[in-house]
């Protein structure tokens, strides 16, 4: 059976999976969105204590997905693993800052003796919710936008710029980027509160929450699409050379439609949801906004990877930007790998039993008060 | 390879490496053997229906939680630190070492994190057994990503399974399950959890001890102490044997790291194995540099070396200067200056393909190719000692040998104490005496600092008895750093410093504070 799949077949096989990781990973951080409100949208100290114990029971999904993401990356794509966290230093180190202080803070925020102070915590809580979404955007838009590396003969990287990573910042298209993953995780954060926590005063709160958000979403998403369809993207020509072309991103969705139907999808999936919770007061619009949004980031990845085109383009030396060729893994172990990610749908179903049983009951202000494993 | 290495960056990223790992290594010990402790309490609760055990479980249910979730916090830091400070590491090995990181996420964390949140907010929404199951599941989730990161990082100790690619300039797997079930990674594995589990049985007879000591909670300390003890005393003896098993291993991979670990300069038959010892620098210099360390005093027991490495005493246990100006030719063990040699011949060779291929000489290329990368005696003879290329003598490849000897010294002193303190806690349980003897109470809560420093001490034989390589004997740390400005890596450590040292007095402020409060009613 091995010989029969292609290496080719292998290195886009592992760029969907990386995709989905990404994407469940941009859904998840709905955790991350709702902790960059703790200190705006509760009324009181019982409404904050209820939206960190909501949030709080998901924080580990996050971060393990986080972690697999990663580790799928370096096994799948090593080069892409050497390159970008060798070389935009700062913001991955910044990335990660962020998201140190949040593992502690939901344990530790109200424990007694927790020598920082409790509001300290909540400070952790807010800096990983709002700076990690926004980081790991505009790390992300770098996929279309480009970064300044070179790659020696033994696929050393040397990063162009002092500001290893830093200058993303300065490109106006990772930004849009970056500010719509921070408000479409605020979004999706005050959707699943919306769902979860059983308390009035809260809901009004959050619904008044979610149009501001929702709106800013929606409008640096749009910049943000809208830019890199109209720019030009990083094409791989017949000789294996990396070109420019005009309209790469576009062409790549309207070659590819599936990926064009999925993005579409889960763009009328993410409106439906917010549609539904905001002019028809539903509660249960997290589903809605979150299988858009997975489809919407699973499409944009393979947009990013797919159709011969660099999923990692070098604005410095284009020959040494990445393709899914140039930095996967070697046959045998996408191959292995392979093998290893059948166990997912496993994975998945034992998430979604356990997810079911904990939430099976909303959480109201009188749990807060039972003597249990409180945050 | 590299042109100007910065031997300031090196040592700081080296730093803020063992910064992470060490602060890691804090919390995960107690992670792995506190999950199979509680779980076995549940199981008894379950059973029984006493809820006594489920106040117990639950107690040491909240110490879990707050060691757990700063274990969570410092390990994502290192899985990332490979890419951020180790790119050309992660580009040359990643074929074969990002593949146990990943699996490590998708099988093991995942099982962890999901039924943790079960663990501790299931109590009054799933039913018991599901309770019970979602317990033992973080105990083997736990464990199961251990398994994954040490066949990592045994891969690093002993490279095998793989076959170097001169045209991608790294190393492919080509034998996933050799690379499973390297020697290395089965001693590693089995040597780590068991230490886990003994580090877990130390702070549970400790912490019971002190309220024993404050004359509370005596029913719950004594079972408590009681598991423990039976539970440390079995992972003890486990431990001491892989250790065993681990030594013979090391003294055929990793020959150099296991002179060093016995400071053993001039090697002999029927070598005996230093039971205590007290190292000075002398004068004398191995080559030029580095100076030889003599005992000022040693017990020594005869010829149990000989025996531990090779099962008799007749077996040749070669000291450092053997091994720099010889080798060990029983165990086909090339001299250093001989695998220098070679291993400049293979970067040469990896040269000249290079050379051949930006020249578009793909004739030449392929001459190369066939001729030598396509050989096995070229990858056997020649490319498996690449890393000596990199060294300027052979002084490089020596650790240093005093951090080595001391390390494991103190990390095999203290598990034996360890030993003798689960029978004596199981001895005096048995005989009823455990309350009249103060003294033991109080050594078993002094134990607790000991057995984090034994831990430690274990981490830093491996890690710095390898040195200078990242990946033996192909890789040397100086090769594998990140091309970062030393500034931006001295930025970072303090910033982790400061950070994980915050962290570490919150979490130990937190525990003192739980444990004084107690078990909950």
């Amino acid at each position: 059976m091995t010989e029969m799949i292609s290496y080719i077949f292998l290195q886009h096989y592992w760029w969907v999976i990386i995709s989905l990781l990404a994407s469940l990973l941009v859904f998840l951080m709905f955790v991350q969105g709702g902790q960059s409100m703790i200190f705006s949208l509760p009324a009181g100290e019982s409404q904050k204590t209820m939206i960190v114990n909501t949030l709080g029971r998901k924080w580990e999904f996050t971060f393990t997905t986080l972690v697999t993401f990663g580790g799928a990356f370096f096994a799948s794509f090593p080069l892409f693993y050497a390159t970008s966290f060798g070389g935009a230093y700062w913001v991955w180190i910044a990335i990660l800052f962020s998201f140190i202080i949040q593992a502690v803070a939901f344990e530790y925020r109200s424990k007694p003796s927790n020598v920082l102070g409790k509001k300290t915590f909540d400070i952790f809580l807010y800096i990983n919710g709002a700076a990690g979404p926004f980081l790991i955007g505009t790390a992300v838009a770098t996929f279309f936008t480009g970064s300044y590396f070179s790659l020696n003969y033994m696929n050393q990287v040397d990063w162009a710029t002092p500001f290893h990573g830093l200058e993303a910042l300065l490109d106006g298209r990772n930004l849009a980027l970056g500010l719509a993953v921070l408000f479409l995780a605020k979004t999706n954060g005050i959707l699943y509160i919306i769902n979860s926590v059983e308390d009035g005063d809260l809901l009004v709160r959050s619904r008044r929450k979610l149009i501001f958000n929702s709106i800013a979403f929606l409008a640096f998403f749009l910049i943000f699409l809208v830019s890199i369809l109209l720019s030009k993207g990083f094409a791989v020509a017949e000789n294996g050379d990396i070109v420019l072309e005009k309209f790469k991103y576009l062409h790549n969705l309207l070659q590819m439609p599936v990926v064009l139907i999925l993005l579409l999808a889960g763009v009328c999936s993410v409106l439906w949801g917010l549609f539904t919770s905001i002019f028809r007061g539903k509660r249960d619009s997290i589903w809605y906004t979150g299988a858009g949004t997975i489809a919407v980031v699973f499409s944009l990845f393979l947009t990013a990877g797919f159709n011969n085109t660099a999923f990692y383009p070098s604005l410095f030396d284009l020959k040494s930007s990445l393709t899914l060729s140039k930095a996967a893994s070697s046959k045998f172990t996408l191959t292995t790998m392979m093998y290893v990610s059948f166990i997912i749908p496993f994975v998945v179903a034992y998430i979604w039993y356990a997810w079911k049983s904990i939430n099976n009951k909303k959480i109201t202000r009188d749990e807060m008060m039972e003597d249990g494993h409180i945050y | 390879m590299i042109g100007n290495i910065d031997l300031s960056l090196v040592d700081w990223s080296r730093a803020q490496f063992a910064l992470t790992a060490m602060y890691h290594w804090l919390f995960v010990p107690l992670t792995l053997g506190l999950s199979f402790i509680i779980a076995i309490m549940e199981t008894i609760y379950v059973k029984t229906g006493n809820e006594e055990w489920k106040r117990m479980t639950r107690f040491w249910m909240t110490l879990f939680g707050i060691n757990f979730a700063i274990g969570v916090a410092t390990g994502i830091i290192l899985e990332f630190e490979f890419g951020t400070n180790w790119s050309s590491y992660s580009w040359f090995v990643g074929d074969i070492f990002g593949a146990p990181l990943a699996i490590e996420g998708i099988l093991a964390f995942f099982l962890e994190s999901t039924f943790v949140a079960v663990m501790f907010f299931g109590w009054n929404k799933v039913s018991k057994k599901f309770h019970l199951a979602s317990t033992w599941l973080v105990a083997v989730g736990a464990n199961l990503s251990a398994l994954w990161i040490l066949v990592a990082n045994a891969w690093m100790q002993n490279p095998v399974g793989m076959v170097f690619n001169p045209e991608t300039a790294r190393n492919e797997m080509v034998n996933f399950w050799a690379v499973l079930f390297n020697p290395v990674a089965v001693d590693k594995f089995l040597h780590t959890i068991f230490s886990g589990f003994l580090l877990a049985s130390v702070f549970v007879v400790g912490v019971s001890s002190w309220f024993i000591i404050k004359k509370r909670e005596e029913w719950l300390s004594k079972r408590s102490i009681l598991i423990a003890s039976v539970f440390g005393l079995l992972s003890s003896l486990m431990v001491a044997f892989t250790g065993d098993t681990s030594a013979r291993t090391i003294a055929q991979v990793q020959p150099v790291k296991f002179a060093a670990m016995e400071a053993l300069y001039t090697g002999s038959k029927d070598a005996g194995l230093v039971a205590v010892g007290v190292l000075k620098k002398s004068d004398e210099k191995l080559i030029t540099d580095k100076a030889v360390n003599n005992f000022v005093m040693k017990i020594r027991i005869p010829g149990l070396l000989s025996v531990m490495t090779g099962g008799s005493r007749d077996v040749f246990v070669p000291g450092i200067k053997d091994l720099i100006h010889y080798g060990d030719t029983t165990r086909n063990i090339l001299s250093i200056p001989e695998m220098m040699e070679r291993g400049r011949f293979a970067r040469e060779v990896l040269d000249d393909y290079k050379r051949a291929r930006m020249l578009n000489d793909n004739e030449q290329a392929d001459i190369i190719r066939n001729d030598y990368f396509r050989t096995r005696s070229f990858l056997e003879e020649n490319f498996r000692y690449f890393g000596y290329a990199f060294l300027n003598s052979p002084e490089d490849a020596i650790p240093n040998v005093a951090v080595a000897f001391y390390s494991f010294h103190l990390m095999v002193m203290l598990g034996f104490f360890f030993i003798l303190l689960f029978i004596l806690a199981i001895f005096m349980l048995f005989r009823g005496t455990l309350q009249k003897n103060k003294w033991f109470l109080w050594l078993a809560l002094l134990s607790i600092p000991l057995v984090y420093i034994c831990s430690e001490a274990g981490w830093v034989t491996a890690e710095m008895g390898r040195q200078p390589w990242i990946i033996q004997d192909m890789m040397p740390v100086s090769v594998a750093v990140s091309q970062l400005s030393p500034g931006s890596v001295i930025t970072t450590f303090i910033l982790f410093a400061v950070l994980f040292t915050a962290l570490l007095a919150a979490e130990v402020s937190i525990m003192i504070r739980q444990i004084k409060s107690g078990p909950k009613h």
